[in-house]
């Protein structure tokens, strides 16, 4: 796959997963036992015209994600509140809280103005209409007589 | 706390005799299982899933959870994959100190919330001593 810089496997995101996980095990962020760093899995896929990326983040409302693309990287951050309860007893806490990043390198020139975002029962679909110079273009091929 | 109404988790495969219709990757959606002194509290994230599409069911003292999620056009140029989408459907063995008939379900953005009533004999009952 040309895109493998993209995908998780990959060396160098490796390498940075385990310098975060490091980092926020020695400075706060650890002692939360509910609260967990991670980054949400995404799914991408191309378009003539755009690329489409989508997560899944049940019960976060639109303004509670921060998204955002300088030059040609795609930085999505959510945060799931903790709603804990005092004076309850949990039988099974599954669901993640905490702060979620992930940065995307995006394979192609994007126009950063028209990049639209919607929610809809909790899945983020993201919208990035190619620029005008990344668009495949048909070539007519004209027969010579 | 009473400890009354435990929840124990069924593994889907086993509990149901019947199979799904309809092929595809069925999920096991994430929950929390809150216990309060009046009700039980599941909260389910099934992210793609509409109030309509979610089907509950309590039979007994079995409460199943089956959430269908629209698929996606299945012609997409995926560069890529990381998560796959089908329905949700998860198996709860209840107690019987439930209120069966006033249990109640509510969707909004993807998170399904069920109240489960507790039965009038299994709440904590507070009982006040004279002195004499």
């Amino acid at each position: 796959m040309v895109l493998g810089y993209l995908t998780p496997r990959h060396p160098a995101w490796q390498l940075r997963e385990e310098m975060d996980r490091l980092l926020s095990g020695f400075f706060g962020d650890g002692n939360q036992p509910a609260a967990r760093r991670g980054h949400p899995a995404v799914n991408v896929w191309e378009t003539n015209e755009s690329l489409w990326v989508e997560l899944e983040v049940p019960g976060l409302k639109g303004d509670e994600l921060d998204v955002s693309v300088v030059d040609n990287e795609l930085s999505i951050k959510i945060e799931r509140l903790d709603v804990h309860e005092d004076g309850v007893t949990y039988h099974r806490r599954e669901r993640a809280v905490g702060a979620f990043a992930r940065v995307l390198r995006l394979p192609v020139e994007v126009d950063a103005n028209r990049v639209t975002a919607e929610m809809k029962h909790g899945v983020l679909t993201i919208e990035l209409p190619k620029a005008p110079s990344a668009r495949p273009r048909k070539i007519q091929v004209i027969a010579a007589e | 706390m009473s400890n009354d109404a435990r929840i124990t988790k069924n593994e889907a495969e086993n509990s149901s005799s019947a199979e799904q219709t309809r092929c595809g990757q069925c999920y096991r959606p994430n929950v929390d299982i809150i216990e309060k002194s009046d009700e039980l509290l599941v909260v389910a994230d099934v992210p793609g899933a509409t109030g309509d599409s979610i089907d509950v069911d309590f039979e007994d003292g079995a409460l199943t959870i089956r959430a269908a999620v629209a698929p996606r056009e299945d012609n997409r140029n995926y560069l890529l994959r990381e998560y796959g989408v089908g329905d949700f459907f998860r198996t709860f063995r209840v107690s019987e100190a439930i209120d069966a008939g006033k249990i109640s379900a509510q969707c909004a953005d993807g998170v399904l919330t069920l109240h489960l009533p507790k039965a009038e004999a299994a709440k904590p009952r507070k009982i006040a001593v004279q002195s004499a």
